[in-house]
């Protein structure tokens, strides 16, 4: 694909991702990697289900991969590493249409913020 | 458990956590529904590409649907699968986008970054800041 090592067919599709998310922190100011604590938190937490379902479900064949389009790099588990770089650019991507939904809308998710409360007080 | 069987609990358990233990209640919120109608668009374009392209494979024991072939691309819709990815791909994309979301609300209300917050795009004129031209 691409002219591109086939080991990196997954790697490619999050790139796609990325691509298409990253640009929002510019054009809309998410301002997602502005509050880098709160945004590296969340990592932290969310992969942790994620990881022990996926090593359940690889290790009961629920699903698996083509070897010849994934990096070929393992994690305990038997957990891809492109799995693990997966369950950290979708939470990414996922916070950056959230903002991005804020930031041109200005709906309030009851996060705190005092612009959020002033949504949340007005009729 | 199958796929389906852990699917369909994963939605329960992260919806659950949103209401009663995290209480972040983005289930209720047009903010995160709008959103994620943007991400489910989307996730049905790169899960096609993970299932089309055959990089991700199932078993068809595990699904709804048939196992994937072999050789070639499993069916685009039918069979349990849409844009080539099985049904229960969806609940999975749903569990961590929403448990995403509501955690970093969560984190937000515990003060964490709270700012800055998003906005205005660039389309727009910040209210307080004007330049001079």
């Amino acid at each position: 694909m691409l002219g591109l090592p086939s080991n990196l067919a997954y790697v490619g599709v999050l790139v796609f991702v990325l691509v298409g998310s990253l640009w929002l922190e510019v054009a809309l100011r998410t301002h997602v990697f502005a509050r880098l604590p709160r945004l590296l938190l969340v990592l932290a937490v969310v992969i942790w289900p994620f990881l022990l379902w996926d090593a359940y479900a690889i290790g009961q064949g629920h699903w698996f991969f083509d070897t010849d389009r994934i990096t070929g790099i393992y994690l305990p588990g038997d957990i891809p590493l492109d799995e693990l770089l997966f369950f950290l650019i979708i939470p990414i991507a996922s916070i950056l249409t959230l903002e991005a939904v804020r930031s041109v809308r200005g709906w309030p998710v009851g996060d705190g913020s005092d612009e959020d409360q002033a949504k949340v007080s007005q009729p | 458990m199958t796929y389906t069987q852990i699917a369909v609990l994963s939605v329960l358990i992260v919806v659950v956590f949103d209401l009663f233990v995290l209480r972040t209640r983005m289930v209720t919120r047009k903010a995160f529904w709008v959103s994620y109608a943007i991400i489910a668009f989307f996730q049905l374009i790169t899960n096609g590409m993970f299932t089309g392209f055959g990089i991700v494979k199932y078993d068809g024991d595990a699904i709804i649907g048939s196992g994937s072939p072999a050789v070639g691309a499993p069916p685009i819709f039918g069979d349990g699968r849409i844009a080539f990815a099985p049904v229960e791909d969806l609940m999975f994309g749903f569990s961590l986008v929403l448990l995403s979301i509501s955690l970093w609300v969560m984190f937000g209300r515990w003060g964490i970054s709270r700012t800055p917050v998003s906005g205005p795009p660039i389309w727009r004129r910040r209210a307080t800041t004007r330049t001079k031209d």
